[in-house]
C-alpha cells in the first residue's frame, strides 16, 4: 500500500510530528483505510477540468495603505512559553 | 422560571418588565450548574456575565437606546477568539492562550447587547462529529448522556439544548453546526462560504470554514447572522454584497420548487426512522401545493472522500502555526530546534488532529500531490457545476441533516472512516459554498431528535430561513 512504516516517518518529519512506538500500527493502518477511502474519486473522469481553487467570489481584496492599529509586542509576547521582553526564545540553533 | 425557547419570548417579557438581564443570566447559570454533567462549557464567565447584565438594566432603565440582541444569552464555541478570554480549540496545544483580540463576529454581537456566558466544548481544532476528541473530554446528550451530542460544534448545540443559554455560536466546515443540531433538535445555520468575516476563528481548512448560528428557532438564528455578517476589512474573503434583513424575509409567492436527495428517503444507510421522518415532511410540502420531486446527485459518493482529502491538506498548512515557540504548549528541556517542533506537537495535539496533518501532508507533497490535491480539487468543482445546475431547476434541496440519531459514546472512536461518514449529507455545503439549514424534524421511538436539512442558493439566506419556518411551523 501507500504508506509503509518508511512513508509514515517520512511525512510525519514533514509535518514536524512524531509517531510514538505504541500508536505506530495503529496510525499506519488508519490512513492506508483512508486513502484507500479517498482513491474513490479516481472513478471520476476529470480530464481537463480546471481544480477549484477558491470558493469566495471575491478578488484580490485590498485595503488602503494607511497605519492601522496593530498588536503592541507586550500583547503578542503574551503567550508565548519562552521570551524576553523583545523576543520569543528558541533553543540555540548557531553555534 | 421559564425556560425560553425564542428571543422574541425574551424580548416580550423584558419590555413588560417582568424580567431582567440579571434574572435571566442567574437562571442560566443555575442550569449550567446543574446540567454541569453534560459538559457542554469549558469555562463560564459567571461574575463577568452578571455584571455585564446589570450594566445593561441600567441602560434600558435609564431609557437609552439598547442593541438588536439586547437581553440575548449566549455561548461562544472554544474556537472563536474574545479579548482577555481563553480560547483553547478544545486542544492541550493552547494550553494557556489568551485571546489577545475579539473576532469580527463576537466584537458585532457584542455591540448589538449580547451577553456572553462562557466557552463551549468543541471536538479538537474542530475535527471530529462527536465531541469526543476534546481535550476537556466528552459532550454528553441532554436527549440521552449516554450518546454524543454529535460535533464539532457539540457543546454549543447541547448549551441550547438544555436551555444553558437562548443561543450559541459555533462553526461549520463540513457539518459541524448542523450535525450536532440535528442530533440535538435544534437549529443550526450555515451561511454562504464567505458570508461572515473569520477574524477571531481558529482556523481548521480555510476553503470550507464558515461561523454559523445555533438557536432554538429559525428566526433566532437569522437574527444573530443579520448581526454577524458583511465586509470586514480583516478578512479578505468575506463577501462585499450587502445584508439583507434575513430575520423577516419571505417566500416567492408561488409554489417551491423542491428537490429531495433520493438516498435520503430511500438508502438503506440511512436509519428507518430518519426516512419515514422525511417522506412526511415532504408529503406535507406536497400538500401545501409545493413542487417536490426526487434527484439523485452523480457525485454523491464523491463529497466525502473529496472533503477529507481537501480539509486535511489545508488543516496540516493551517495547524503548522502551532510550534511551541509563539503560544501554546513547549515540550520541556528539548535542546534542539527541530525537536522542539515536533515533540511540542506531538504532546499538545490529540490523535485525531495528528492523524488529520498526516493525511494532509501526504496529499500535499510532492509525489502525491496530482493525484490527491489536485483530483480533489478538479472534482470539487464538478461537484459544483452539478449542484449549480440543480438550483437552475429548483430553489431548495432538501434531505435528512444526519444518516442515524446521535450514537453512543465510543460507538465510532476506534473507527475513523466510520466517523467520517456522519457528515455524508452536510459536507455539499461546504464543499460548493452554499448556505444550509438544519431543522429538528421530530424524534425516533427511543425519542432521539432527528433533523432535517434544507441546502439553499448561495447569499439567500433569507429564503432559506423562510422556509425553514415554514418547516417548523415557527414564524419568529
Amino acid at each position: 500500500m501507500k504508506v509503509d512504516k518508511e512513508t509514515l516517518h517520512k511525512i510525519a518529519h514533514l509535518a514536524r510530528l512524531e509517531v510514538r512506538p505504541e500508536e505506530e500500527a495503529g496510525m499506519l493502518s488508519s490512513l492506508n483505510e483512508v486513502l484507500t477511502w479517498m482513491e474513490q474519486l479516481n472513478e471520476v473522469d476529470t480530464t481537463g477540468v480546471e481544480p477549484l481553487m477558491h470558493i469566495s467570489e471575491e478578488l484580490n481584496v485590498v485595503r488602503e495603505d494607511a497605519v492601522g492599529e496593530h498588536l503592541s509586542r507586550e500583547r503578542a509576547l503574551a503567550n508565548a512559553p519562552q521570551h524576553d521582553e523583545q523576543f520569543f526564545q528558541v533553543p540555540k540553533v548557531l553555534e | 422560571m421559564t425556560i425560553y425557547r425564542s428571543f422574541t419570548a425574551v424580548q416580550a417579557d423584558l419590555q413588560r418588565g417582568t424580567l431582567t438581564c440579571r434574572q435571566l443570566v442567574d437562571q442560566y447559570l443555575d442550569r449550567i450548574h446543574e446540567f454541569g454533567h453534560l459538559n457542554a462549557f469549558t469555562e463560564v464567565y459567571a461574575e463577568e456575565a452578571r455584571q455585564r447584565a446589570d450594566a445593561l438594566d441600567r441602560k434600558a432603565a435609564a431609557g437609552e437606546p439598547t442593541g438588536k440582541l439586547f437581553g440575548m444569552v449566549i455561548g461562544l464555541k472554544d474556537v472563536l477568539c474574545y479579548q482577555d478570554h481563553a480560547v483553547r480549540a478544545g486542544s492541550a496545544i493552547l494550553d494557556g492562550f489568551t485571546a489577545q483580540f475579539t473576532g469580527t463576529a463576537v466584537q458585532r454581537l457584542l455591540a448589538e447587547d449580547v451577553i456572553v456566558i462562557g466557552r463551549q466544548n468543541c471536538d479538537e481544532f474542530a475535527m471530529g462529529s462527536s465531541n469526543e476528541s476534546s481535550a476537556f473530554g466528552p459532550v454528553r446528550n441532554a436527549a440521552d448522556p449516554e450518546r454524543v451530542p454529535g460535533g464539532s460544534s457539540g457543546g454549543s448545540a447541547v448549551a441550547v439544548q438544555a436551555g444553558l443559554c437562548l443561543a450559541s455560536i459555533g462553526s461549520d466546515t463540513g457539518g459541524s453546526v448542523r450535525q450536532p443540531a440535528a442530533f440535538c433538535g435544534v437549529v443550526g445555520l450555515k451561511p454562504t462560504y464567505g458570508r461572515i468575516s473569520r477574524w477571531g476563528l481558529i482556523a481548521y481548512a480555510s476553503s470550507f470554514d464558515c461561523i454559523g448560528p445555533i438557536a432554538n428557532t429559525p428566526h433566532d438564528a437569522a437574527l444573530l447572522l443579520e448581526v454577524m455578517a458583511g465586509a470586514d476589512a480583516y478578512d479578505s474573503t468575506v463577501s462585499a454584497k450587502p445584508v439583507s434583513a434575513y430575520a423577516s424575509a419571505t417566500l416567492p409567492d408561488r409554489p417551491l420548487r423542491i428537490a429531495y436527495l433520493k438516498d435520503g428517503v430511500d438508502s438503506e444507510g440511512v436509519d428507518e426512522s430518519i426516512r419515514k421522518a422525511t417522506r412526511q415532511k415532504l408529503d406535507a410540502l406536497r400538500a401545501a401545493g409545493h413542487i417536490v420531486e426526487p434527484v439523485e446527485l452523480k457525485n454523491l459518493p464523491h463529497l466525502l472522500p473529496t472533503y477529507y482529502i481537501l480539509t486535511t491538506a489545508e488543516a496540516s498548512s493551517n495547524l503548522s502555526r502551532f510550534d511551541g515557540v509563539r503560544y501554546g504548549h513547549r515540550a520541556q528541556g528539548v535542546t534542539d530546534l527541530i525537536a522542539l517542533y515536533k515533540q511540542s506537537r506531538t504532546e499538545g495535539f490529540g490523535a485525531e488532529v495528528r492523524r488529520r496533518i498526516l493525511l494532509g501532508t501526504f496529499a500535499l507533497s510532492a509525489s502525491y500531490y496530482d493525484a490527491y490535491y489536485t483530483k480533489a480539487q478538479q472534482v470539487r468543482r464538478l461537484i459544483r457545476e452539478e449542484t449549480e445546475e440543480l438550483f437552475t431547476k429548483y430553489d431548495f434541496l432538501v434531505s435528512p441533516t444526519t444518516p442515524s440519531p446521535a450514537f453512543r459514546l465510543g460507538e465510532k472512536t476506534a473507527d475513523p472512516l466510520q466517523m467520517y461518514l456522519a457528515d455524508i449529507f452536510t459536507v455539499q455545503a461546504n464543499v460548493v459554498g452554499y448556505p444550509a439549514i438544519a431543522v429538528p424534524n421530530g424524534t425516533d421511538e427511543a425519542g432521539l431528535p432527528i433533523g432535517i436539512q434544507v441546502l439553499g442558493a448561495p447569499f439567500e439566506e433569507g429564503k432559506l430561513v423562510a422556509f425553514a419556518k415554514e418547516l417548523t411551523n415557527s414564524p419568529a
